[in-house]
């Protein structure tokens, strides 16, 4: 099995970009990374493309060969689609089948356009995701499941909304300084505190923003980089997925993601590491809660434990695990079919050290990224390290 | 001639009739090892069993979790806020909205009936739960 490396990086501004299609905007992601990586686009083998509600909100289904148009390459694609972890799920495959020794160069990603939709439409489309006979149809709407689970964690665990918010403080400051999120703007516990509640007990600041943008990764294997000389120093050591029943109410526990734990536990098998390894993570934060729930199926704290990470500063740029140092996916935004592909391309900045919270965590080796579909019916981990 | 003219349905019940006798004698699935479930369905997600069983949904069910949504998609924006509810009914648990009970009187916890309002939102069945 050969290894793999991230040999490039490419973002869009996560943002609103009124008027612009979704094959513009996974263009300049794409173009981004190949430069990046300096891999020529007639290297690329195939393109493993994320999007989740693009036949909604463009009345474009059928992605994959527009993107490959779009991005200039000469090769096939495939749209993986698995809710908000679809390009988590892209880039999985990607990993697999540079190591299988199938590809040399796969370029992953993902786009999302949505702010062209109205906040009503927005809430319809996300809802898709969760079952639709028993959740969609009595009510349940993204923000509303999360909710559900809040709610359902406050009973078993404890907590309250001021822990909550701790997290979308804390997310907030970190995006001060990235170029690429959508909200550069420092956000206050009573900020978050008053603002108009869109499902009790989560209020306006508690939920991710509604976002246009792409990512892209290019991924190749060790020999391909040798090679081609290229500078390439974080490798994909790790890659899990995991799974659970769509609907909450079939679950065994609605204030565990026991999806996300499953994909850590075999990301981690397949790296050779534990938690405890981890320097610094980018977790699926699209509620302040599900940030809690991730912390405590990554393994990083007991259940019940991870409601005061934030309030405690453990988890805050000078803690001892930074935690979305990108600003997450709230305060960074949440192009959906997007975002597993930008938790790549930070922490591989990160790690490398050209990110403007490098110096946050300037001795880290070992970086995790966690990407969840719905209400984590799905989730995909991946273990990225620096390899020289 | 319809491409399902003459197929034999699944064995269990659709969902439509499951939804359709709630506010009488509402049903859930239970395999041969004893797991519950919800239909359509032809094998329990639990142990992969096809032997499966209409029994009577418990008469009340308590508040296993709940929100009070602000927010919604065109289906419900005219119901906003409504009480969207999971309410444990033994075996299994429901999804519904709330009903004749606000907000802030709800606890986890609480029992209540599951019923049926035909045509909610979107002119579909709504499971609803009122007070037991």
């Amino acid at each position: 099995m050969t290894g793999v490396r991230v040999a490039g990086v490419g973002l869009t501004p996560f943002g609103t970009h009124e008027g612009r299609a979704g094959r513009d905007m996974f263009a300049e992601a794409a173009l981004a990374a190949l430069a990046d990586a300096g891999v020529a686009s007639e290297d690329v083998e195939h393109l493993n493309y994320g999007n989740f509600m693009g036949a909604l909100a463009e009345r474009q289904g059928h992605q994959a060969p527009l993107m490959v148009e779009a991005a200039g390459l000469r090769c096939a694609g495939t749209r993986y689609e698995e809710a908000c972890a679809s390009a988590g799920v892209a880039i999985r495959e990607a990993v697999r089948a540079v190591r299988s020794g199938e590809a040399d160069v796969v370029l992953a990603g993902g786009m999302e356009r949505m702010t062209n939709l109205s906040t009503a439409e927005v809430t319809e489309s996300l809802a898709v995701a969760a079952d639709e006979l028993f959740e969609v149809r009595a009510g349940v709407t993204f923000p509303g499941a999360y909710a559900l689970m809040a709610r359902a964690y406050f009973d078993r665990y404890g907590g309250d909304r001021e822990d909550l918010a701790h997290v979308a403080s804390k997310n907030h400051a970190n995006a001060l300084v990235n170029e690429y999120a959508q909200y550069q703007r420092a956000v206050s516990v009573e900020e978050v505190l008053d603002a108009p509640v869109v499902a009790s007990p989560l209020g306006l600041f508690d939920a991710c923003p509604i976002t246009d943008g792409a990512s892209s990764v290019v991924l190749v294997s060790e020999s391909y980089a040798a090679e081609h000389d290229l500078d390439a120093p974080v490798a994909v050591t790790g890659t899990g997925q995991g799974g659970d029943r769509a609907a909450l109410q079939d679950r065994a526990d609605m204030a565990r993601t026991p999806a996300a734990a499953d994909a850590a536990d075999e990301a981690y098998d397949d790296a050779g590491i534990t938690a405890r390894d981890v320097d610094v993570a980018e977790v699926h934060d699209c509620f302040t809660i599900a940030e809690v729930l991730a912390i405590e199926a990554l393994g990083f704290y007991e259940p019940g434990e991870g409601i005061g990470a934030a309030r405690r500063g453990e988890t805050t740029r000078d803690g001892r695990l930074p935690v979305n140092l990108s600003g997450g996916l709230k305060a960074k935004g949440h192009p959906v079919g997007a975002t597993g592909g930008s938790q790549l391309a930070e922490m591989t900045r990160l790690l490398r050290g050209d990110h403007p919270n490098s110096d946050a965590v300037p001795d880290a080796t070992v970086g995790l990224t966690h990407n969840a579909g719905g209400t984590v019916a799905s989730a995909v981990v991946h273990v990225l390290e620096v390899a020289e | 001639m319809s491409g399902t003219e003459g197929v034999d349905r699944p064995d269990g019940p659709t969902y439509e009739e499951w939804v359709a006798a709630l506010d009488r004698n509402g049903f859930y699935l239970e395999c041969a090892n004893g797991h519950g479930s919800l239909p359509p369905r032809r094998v329990c997600p639990e142990c992969g069993d096809t032997d499966l069983t209409q029994r009577s949904l418990p008469g009340t069910g308590t508040v296993a979790t709940f929100s009070e949504v602000h927010v919604a998609g065109p289906a419900f924006a005219g119901e906003t806020p409504y009480v969207t509810a999971v309410v444990d009914f033994g075996p299994v648990r429901l999804t519904g909205v709330l009903r004749e009970v606000a907000a802030d009187e709800v606890a986890v916890g609480d029992e209540v009936r599951a019923d049926v309002e035909p045509d909610g939102p979107g002119d579909r069945p709504l499971v609803v739960f009122r007070p037991a």
